[in-house]
Formats: C-alpha cells, structure tokens, sequence
C-alpha cells in the first residue's frame, strides 16, 4: 500500500498516457479529456503543501525567536492577506469594487518592481562574471569573448558605426553556430528526458517517494 | 492619488534591492521576504480562481459533475504530508501527477526535441541564388550539430579522427553558442537595468520624458 500502489498507478498512469497519443480512437480521447480536468484539480492542491511549509517554516522562526525572526511577518502578513484582499475584501483603496484593490495595489506597485529589479541587478554582476570568464586566457576563451562581444555590439546603434558587418556578423553567430550548438544540447536533453521518463514509468526510477512513512 | 502612491512604493522597493549593491542590509532583506510573500499569495488567489472555483467547485456544486470528488479527494490527500503516521498517503497524488505526466511527456519530448531538431538540422546545403553566407552557414549549422553531439558523446574515448577531430570542433562550436547566449543574455539585462532606471528618472522624479 505504501509503495507499491504508487508505483503501480505511476506505471498504468503512464502506459495508458503514452499509448492514447498514439490511438486516435474516441475512448481514448475521453480518458485524454478527463485526464485534462481532473490534472489541474489534483495539481492544484500540491500549492497546499507549499504554503503549508512556508508558514511552518516562518511561525517556527518566530516562535523560536531565531535570528532575523521580524522578517518572517514579512513573509506571512502577504501571503496571506492577498487572499484576504482578493476573495474576501476585494474593495478598492478607495472603496469602491474596481480594480485598484489592496490585492492588485501589492502585486502591481511592490511584485513587480522588486521582481524586474532583481533581475536587472544581475546586469551588474554579469558583468563582473564576465570579466572572470572572459579573460582570454586560451583559445577557447577567446572565442567565447568574440561571439559575445559581437553579439553585444550587434546589438546597439554603436554595433552600426562600427561597421555594418559587425550586426550582420552577430546575426550569422545566433543562426548557425549558436543554433548548432543549442540544438546538439536539446537533443541530449531530449533522449535524458525520454530514459528520465523510461525510468520512472517503470519503477527503476524511484526517488519521487521520498521518505514518508518508509 | 492611487499611481502616485504606487509609483512612489515601486520606486522605494527598487532601490531597496539595488541597495544590495552596496551591501545586505534590513531594507533589502523587507523587499526580499516580502516578495516571498506577495508571489505565493498572488498564486494562491490566482489557482483558486483559474482552477479550484471553475474547474471543481463551480461544477460540483452544479450538481452534475460528481465524479470530480476523486481528483478533489486525491488531491487532498497532499494535506496527509503534514501528519507522519499517514504521510505515505501523499504519495497518492504525486503518483498521479508523475505517472500520466511521464506518459503524455514522452512521445511530446520525443516530438519536439528530437524529430523536429532533426528535422530542422536537415536543410540543403546549397540551392541555386543562395548568398555564400547562407550556404556556409548551412555547412556550420550542420557540422557543428554533428560535432557538437560528439562532444557529449562520452561512450567513446575522444581520440584518432573522428571522435577527437570532432569533439575538438564541437567544443569550438560549443563556445561560440555559449559566447553567442551570453552575450544575448547581458543585453537582456542590460534592458531590465535601462527600463528600471527609465523608471525612477521619468514616471518617479519626471526628469526625463
């Protein structure tokens, strides 16, 4: 019950998933339909366990008093007040019922700003990664350093008056040999996928059950 | 009133973060928990309404989708995680979702990152009036597939003509698509960084237009 039975409904689960992509007859295509409805449904509650930890996590920390404990409201006020606000409150700031509500209020003016500036502080140690691994040092950090750097200055009206081969040069390096080089690792990627699939289908595979309850 | 306020809160909070930049510091450590927070409730609201509301509750409470108390139930049985006598329960669901999401992966992994890639490797490498460029490219784009592939081909010892000559040429080729993505990759950022300063100096402080 404890392990067997997982693995047997992931095993049929997946024989009866894999064999309707190749019968295009109607039963299959209801057990394809319901397998669409019920997916999201069971999906959906793994957000539980999530959250879940989360807040055991951050009330453990507070409770405890442990280092950096104030931080932890941070993280529970939020998570939980956006629900509050959407479904249980979801009147405006100034109280009406359009869309300017304290949920849409958070998620606008705090989610995304701090969100895009976090990746946009990656530009700047990007740059000093850059400096590190582009120090051409060999051959093959050479041309590291030449495709990034032409494609760079392709990119910019600089790339232009610098000369009309350099956009055109970093143009050529994304089709072909960038393409070539993306494609060889999908395909690795892909046939590792496929045997990772394989391998789970058919029980080799068997971290997934974790540790619950042995 | 509304913008004003927001603009003056986004405002705050991206300098919070790029105050990291100087060191780590108690505003910096506000914006990073609490965007912890607004994400995970923001998901929270956004799964009820697109999924739990109208794929589940709306149905069954209609009365004439009964059957939908399986994946309710299955999925609830996530919540036994938390109870370590019967967490094994969990195991249930998770089962679930793995076994079907392996089985339809499969042939769609195969699809997409196999036949088509091979598909698309496998053009002409010359046709009448295309550009020398085109057709080197080609020879690249081709060559460089097959010598990148036999780079990560590890069965064999990277020695004599073809598996050392062709490994030493997919490295090169490697190289310049790792070149070729970071510097794509910089450029990106790059954009980030320029619409968040466009952001403090034009819709907060109106220095710019």
């Amino acid at each position: 019950m404890k392990r067997t039975v997982p693995l047997m409904i992931v095993m049929v689960g997946g024989i009866l998933m894999m064999v309707q992509y190749f019968i295009p007859h109607q039963y299959s295509q209801v057990i394809f339909n319901n397998y669409l409805e019920w997916a999201p449904i069971v999906g959906a509650f793994a957000l539980i366990l999530g959250v879940g930890s989360l807040t055991r996590l951050h009330t453990h920390k507070i409770r405890r008093k442990a280092q950096n404990w104030q931080y932890s409201w941070a993280v529970l006020i939020p998570l939980f007040g956006m629900p509050l606000f959407a479904l249980i409150i979801p009147q405006s700031l100034g109280g009406g019922s359009d869309v300017h509500g304290v949920h849409d209020f958070l998620f606008m003016h705090i989610q995304v700003p701090i969100q895009s500036t976090m990746f946009s502080l990656l530009a700047f140690y990007i740059a000093s990664a850059a400096f590190r691994a582009f120090r051409a040092k060999s051959a093959l950090a050479t041309i590291l350093l030449l495709a990034a750097v032409i494609v760079m200055l392709g990119q910019v009206p600089i790339g232009d008056v610098l000369g009309k081969w350099l956009p055109n040069t970093g143009l050529w390096i994304l089709r072909y040999p960038n393409l070539a080089a993306k494609r060889a690792i999908m395909l690795g990627v892909g046939f590792g996928m496929l045997a990772t699939n394989l391998k789970i289908i058919f029980g080799v595979e068997r971290n997934w059950l974790g540790g619950a309850g042995k | 009133m509304y913008d004003t306020i927001g603009i003056w809160v986004g405002a705050f909070f991206t300098l919070a973060i790029y105050s990291f930049l100087y060191k780590e510091n108690p505003v910096y450590r506000l914006a990073e928990h609490l965007v912890v927070g607004i994400s995970l409730g923001y998901t929270m609201v956004l799964i009820y309404n697109t999924v739990i509301l109208p794929k589940l509750l709306e149905p069954l409470f209609a009365g004439n989708h009964w059957i939908l108390i399986i994946p309710g139930l299955l999925g609830l049985l996530y919540i036994t995680r938390f109870i370590p006598s019967i967490a094994w329960l969990s195991r249930y669901p998770i089962a679930f979702i793995m076994g079907t999401g392996m089985g339809i992966g499969f042939p769609l992994t195969m699809k997409a990152y196999v036949l088509r890639q091979l598909e698309a490797a496998m053009v002409p490498l010359y046709e009448s009036g295309m550009p020398w460029y085109e057709v080197f490219g080609n020879i690249v784009m081709i060559f460089g597939t097959l010598a990148a592939l036999i780079y990560f081909f590890f069965s064999k010892p990277h020695k004599g003509l073809f598996f050392g000559t062709g490994s030493k040429i997919g490295i090169w080729v490697i190289m310049l698509g790792f070149g070729a993505t970071f510097g794509f990759t910089v450029m990106g950022r790059i954009s980030l960084l320029i619409g968040r300063i466009q952001y403090l100096l034009g819709d907060w402080l109106h220095l710019i237009e």
